[in-house]
This record gives structure tokens, C-alpha cells and sequence, in this order.
């Protein structure tokens, strides 16, 4: 049970691209994408985490409190900006996507609307 | 490639990354032990070093700050590129939208949402700016507190009409709050090369932990940052708002 964080992140990434490959449609696709990033923030923080250990902010707790490593913090943090700011220009991709077919259906995309 | 084919070949392909994946995640220290050094060191030198209680800020703002300011543009160009692809596209057209149309009437929202909208705007803006201004305090900084700071323009979207939205916060107002953001974060960047030290080194002075003006550059960075992400947001929100209620295609019925 010691890996099952790590487990659960491989489950993540994992389904989250079987969602993105048999995605009918372009918005649940860019959702599927979200789904297997939000696998790197639970990786990253697992690898971070300290049994017992409280969050890295001193100023309720004395410095030398056994805390969890700000690191991997700092990079969750910049993680979910980044997803953040993929999905907005996905998302504006497909708003146009649909204009010019008419679908959102991945399959559908090459052909000209009718 | 037929459906049934490709997630035939997916299949394939996720048993094998998956049997790779689990081969290295169980390689990994167990679960709840830390096997350091850098997040220990940090956690014990952060708040003498830099007077920031939040050793996650201290991280993200001064020792890896170059990093964020990346990170930053990552957001800045981002926006950009929704606003690109989202203008006007040839045959489009812009009008105005129904609640200013006089021929057509928005459907009103109902008066609880109304209500509880407007209610929410002033707290959750003060919200916003607590998170952007404590971030070397508390859990939060510059992008929390900027993405809370968007979400009241939502609120005033909700409960109100689209043309209140712009007039309380028209694209210009985005545009230059984004852009100041930006632009803060590497002035107080250069603040260091004037000093004489390195590119975003923390030059001001540190003060004592704990205290609302500590940390040196840390929460002045986090107010630029909180600048550009509210702002970069309520550009995204206003460009799709846009796409459905301001622009029309060709032949289509309004």
C-alpha cells in the first residue's frame, strides 16, 4: 500500500489519454487531457510528502517543524497554470474547430461542412 | 483509422507504458518518506534567509523566481493566443448584444441569482486581494488570489447583463492590468541589476517573518502576478462571453 499514490497517478495518466484517443467529441477531449495532467500534481506531491509532516508555512509552527517539501509545492504550482492556460487555448481551438466544420466530432474534422 | 482500431492500438500501447510506468513509480522511496535534501534544506533556511513564513513562496517568488517569470508568460501568451484566434473571423460579424439590441430581449436572470451575485461581488474581490497580498504568509499568492480577483467579474456577468460586465470592466482595463503584471515582474526583476546584484535577486529590505510587509520582493512580486493573472482572466472570460453573445456568423438567425 506504500505506492499506491504513485499507483493511482499511473491510473490517472493512464485513463486520462484512453479518454483523450476515443474522445467523440473536442471539449471532452480537452477534459481527458485535464483528467491525465491532474495525475502530475498527485506524483509530485506524493514524492514530496513527509509522514506527519505539516504544511511548509512557519508562523504558527517554529522553524525545524517537520514539514513537506515546498519544491514540489512551488512546482504543482506552476503545473496547474500551465494546465490551466493549455486548456483556455484548446478550448478556443475547438470554439473555432466548430465553426468551420460544424462538429465536434474529431472524426469529422477533415471533411468540409456541408 | 476505425475507432475500434485505434483504441485496439491505445491498448497496446497503455499496457506497455503502464508496465514502464510501475516499474519506476515502485522504485520510488515508499510512500511518506521523504528522501530529500532540497525541501529540508529549504524548510530550514527559508525563513531566516528571506524573512517569508510561506517557504512555498519563498520557492516560487525568489529562489526558483526566474522560473515563475516563465511561467508567467506561459500565461501572458496564452491569453494572447485566445484573443488571436477567437477575433472576428472573416464573414463574422459584431453586434451588439441583446441587452443593448432594440429589437431583442436577453431572458432575465432570476432574482435570487441576481441577488446573491451582486451580494458576492464585494467579498469575494476583498477575498482576491487578502490571497494576492498574504501569499509569503499564508497558503496562497499571486495566481490564487488573481483567479478569485476574475471570478468577480463572473459574478457581475451572472447576476446582471453582459453590458454591465463590459462597462465595469472593459477590455482595455484587461488588456493594461495584464500587461503591468507582466511588466512588474521583470522590473522588480531589474530592481536587482540596479542594485547591483543578479536579475530578481531579493533587494528590498526583508523586514521580520511573519510581518504583512516582510520578505522583501516576494509580495511585490505576487501583486504584479495577481495583477496579470486577474487580468489575463477576465480577457479569456470576455473573449468566449464574446463568442456567444456579440459575434455572428454569416446567415445565422439572432
Amino acid at each position: 500500500m506504500s505506492h499506491l499514490p504513485y499507483v493511482v497517478a499511473a491510473w490517472l495518466l493512464l485513463v486520462g489519454l484512453y479518454g483523450v484517443v476515443t474522445s467523440r467529441n473536442l471539449v471532452h477531449a480537452i477534459i481527458c487531457l485535464s483528467v491525465a495532467q491532474s495525475s502530475t500534481y498527485i506524483l509530485l506531491l506524493s514524492v514530496g510528502f513527509e509522514r506527519g509532516g505539516t504544511a511548509p508555512i512557519f508562523l504558527d509552527v517554529p522553524v525545524g517543524t517537520k514539514a513537506v517539501d515546498p519544491v514540489v509545492g512551488a512546482l504543482a504550482l506552476t503545473d496547474i497554470v500551465v494546465g490551466a492556460t493549455v486548456s483556455a487555448l484548446l478550448l478556443a481551438l475547438a470554439v473555432q474547430a466548430y465553426k468551420h466544420h460544424g462538429s465536434l466530432d474529431p472524426e469529422r474534422l477533415g471533411r468540409e461542412q456541408d | 483509422m476505425t475507432p475500434t482500431l485505434r483504441r485496439r492500438v491505445f491498448l497496446v500501447a497503455a499496457v506497455a507504458a503502464g508496465a514502464l510506468l510501475l516499474w519506476g513509480l515502485t522504485g520510488l522511496p515508499d510512500y511518506g518518506v521523504y528522501a530529500g535534501p532540497y525541501g529540508d534544506v529549504l524548510n530550514q533556511v527559508a525563513v531566516a534567509e528571506r524573512k517569508a513564513a510561506n517557504v512555498v513562496a519563498a520557492v516560487t517568488f525568489d529562489y526558483r523566481g526566474i522560473d515563475t517569470m516563465g511561467e508567467e508568460f506561459i500565461l501572458f501568451a496564452a491569453v494572447i493566443g485566445v484573443a488571436i484566434l477567437l477575433r472576428a473571423q472573416r464573414g463574422e460579424t459584431e453586434q451588439p448584444p441583446d441587452e443593448d439590441a432594440a429589437d431583442r430581449h436577453a431572458p432575465a436572470t432570476s432574482n435570487a441569482v441576481r441577488v446573491v451575485g451582486l451580494a458576492l461581488v464585494g467579498p469575494v474581490v476583498l477575498f482576491g486581494i487578502y490571497v494576492v497580498t498574504h501569499g509569503h504568509l499564508s497558503p496562497g499568492g499571486g495566481f490564487q488570489g488573481g483567479v478569485v480577483l476574475a471570478t468577480a467579474a463572473l459574478l457581475v456577468y451572472l447576476s446582471g447583463e453582459y453590458v454591465t460586465l463590459r462597462r465595469v470592466s472593459p477590455e482595455v482595463v484587461g488588456d493594461l492590468a495584464e500587461s503591468t503584471g507582466a511588466a512588474g515582474y521583470v522590473g522588480v526583476g531589474l530592481l536587482g541589476v540596479a542594485a547591483g546584484a543578479t536579475f530578481l535577486a531579493n533587494v528590498l529590505p526583508l523586514g521580520e517573518p511573519g510581518a504583512l510587509l516582510s520578505a522583501g520582493t516576494i509580495p511585490v512580486l505576487n501583486l504584479a502576478v495577481g495583477l496579470e493573472v486577474a487580468g489575463g482572466f477576465v480577457l479569456l472570460l470576455s473573449e468566449f462571453l464574446e463568442q456567444t453573445l456579440v459575434i455572428r456568423r454569416p446567415g445565422e438567425v439572432t
